[in-house]
């Protein structure tokens, strides 16, 4: 295959989609490079993520565009644009649409880590408790352990649900 | 305390101690908190602003760590001081360009810092001189600690701490290493590093800060992905990359002392000759013969300056620290003469 821009071999395949208009693009590597520079000059971070919002394909458009933060009325439409979140109950407000992001950005979709001290005890524990079995069901996969993963899928899913 | 104290000290993480000081000028880690509920900064009027930055503060009032700091309203200071802070790696660009509401916290050696109400309302820093994040993490999640015995932190169980931008979700926090490189550079291998580092997920940046090109051979690495991984289990992972980079590098460095020792001192004695005696010189130029400088002092090559000094001297050399220096506004040409008189008089010049 050849490059669109100059006729070299193409060894970039770039797809595009903008306004649900999806284009291809096959460059060369010097072309890429050219592109790559030109799209570094025009997007910011705020257009990565709003790209990568877009990319869940179980979230259409029209339900997100009505979708509000409860507490500082941020809209989600605002999100895509800026990139930013409005305040901490944003991520309840816009749960199924950040879940997919948070996914792509970090490949993960559960903290493990610190707590703050300040959390009651018995909700601190509960914490700990489901990162512990979480991380247990990763060992039982890798370990090719199925019985046991999908026993601890099943708690892990009963637990987070009670929350919920 | 105050901002003036500044100028004629040097922050701790320039000393040149610690684990691996050679080739790791210092370690980094940043934990980005918020308070619930409240706006974040960017949607945050000038008052609720205000109103985030009294609340901090008065925790802050009440927390030993912080006792001998100094607090700042970024709007109460001259373009020169804000400059000042961010070459000092106090403060980002992002945090002088708009600085209403927006305050920074200085602790006396300059290892802990607080940005308040940045892109979130708290960026909690603290950097020391060598390879020892682990020490560091102890520092900042014992401040962490303090400050949420007093303030409501945005926490989600399911997603950690809640950040305005959702690529700090989770942990929050990022770790970096600061490393001088110059043997990789010289033998030409320093993209095949930088290369494995990115398929690692990691980030590589320049001297400078963010957006800013490597520079005197220094790279500053940092992990890109806060959550799904622990704290512990991340500066785990930065422990064990920075430890075969640093490998790598002393293995260059040997290689480069075996095959070519005569190319390398002419090298480092030619940057000698020209920091000792230039009248006019650039920041970008200084840089350069600064860090083969640096490698000329590790080598033993060089041995009649401290670490320290040229440590010291990457930060002095900058625009806002040579006009704070002199007490007056400098133009460029102005500059590049009192970097190359500043340059004579710490290293023992003509």
């Amino acid at each position: 295959m050849k490059c669109d821009l100059c006729n070299k071999k193409a060894t970039v395949h770039l797809t595009e989609i903008v306004d649900e208009q999806m284009t291809e693009m096959h460059l060369c590597e010097d072309c890429a490079r050219e592109k790559s520079v030109q799209m570094e000059q025009q997007f910011g971070l705020a257009d990565l993520l709003a790209g990568l919002a877009d990319f869940g394909k179980q979230v259409k458009k029209d339900e997100s565009v009505n979708l509000k933060c409860t507490n500082c009325g941020m809209s989600y439409e605002d999100f895509r644009k800026f990139g930013r979140l409005g305040c901490s109950e944003c991520y309840p407000s816009f749960k199924m649409h950040l879940a997919t992001l948070l996914k792509k950005i970090h490949g993960a979709n559960q903290h493990f880590g610190k707590t703050p001290v300040k959390m009651p005890p018995s909700e601190k524990k509960k914490i700990e408790n489901l990162q512990d079995m979480k991380n247990k069901l990763l060992d039982a996969i890798q370990s090719e352990n199925f019985e046991l993963a999908a026993q601890l899928r099943d708690q892990i899913r009963n637990l987070e649900s009670k929350e919920k | 305390m105050k901002l003036e104290d500044f100028i004629h000290n040097t922050g701790q993480w320039l000393k040149g101690t610690g684990a691996y000081a050679n080739i790791v000028m210092s370690s980094r880690l940043r934990l980005a908190r918020n308070l619930a509920k409240h706006p974040f900064p960017n949607k945050a009027d000038k008052k609720e602003l205000l109103a985030i930055c009294e609340t901090i503060k008065a925790a802050m009032d009440e927390i030993p760590q912080f006792k001998d700091s100094i607090f700042l309203k970024i709007q109460d200071l001259d373009n020169v001081d804000r400059q000042f802070l961010i070459e000092r790696h106090l403060m980002s660009h992002e945090h002088a360009a708009n600085p209403e509401g927006k305050a920074l916290v200085v602790s006396k050696e300059e290892i802990l810092s607080v940005m308040i109400n940045e892109e979130d309302h708290m960026r909690i820093q603290v950097m020391e001189s060598g390879f020892n994040l682990e020490e560091i993490w102890n520092v900042a999640t014992t401040i962490d600690d303090e400050l949420a015995k007093k303030l409501d932190f945005a926490y989600s169980m399911q997603w950690g701490y809640l950040t305005a931008c959702p690529t700090n979700t989770g942990t929050a926090m990022r770790g970096s290493v600061m490393l001088h490189l110059p043997a990789l550079v010289m033998t030409k291998q320093i993209n095949k590093v930088l290369t494995a580092i990115s398929k690692l997920n990691f980030a590589s940046r320049g001297f400078y800060g963010e957006g800013t090109q490597a520079s005197g051979n220094f790279y500053q690495i940092s992990n890109q992905v806060s959550m799904g991984h622990s704290e512990q289990d991340v500066i785990q992972n930065i422990n064990g990359l920075i430890r075969q980079v640093i490998e790598q590098e002393e293995q260059a460095r040997q290689a480069l002392l075996l095959q070519n020792k005569p190319m390398l001192e002419d090298k480092i004695f030619r940057s000698y000759g020209v920091l000792k005696n230039a009248h006019i010189i650039s920041s970008q130029e200084t840089v350069e013969l600064l860090s083969m400088l640096r490698l000329g002092i590790d080598l033993q090559i060089i041995k009649d300056i401290d670490q320290k000094i040229i440590n010291d001297l990457f930060i002095k050399i900058q625009p806002a620290h040579l006009q704070k220096l002199e007490g007056k506004k400098l133009n460029a040409a102005d500059r590049d003469r009192k970097r190359a008189s500043l340059i004579r008089q710490k290293i023992g010049g003509n």
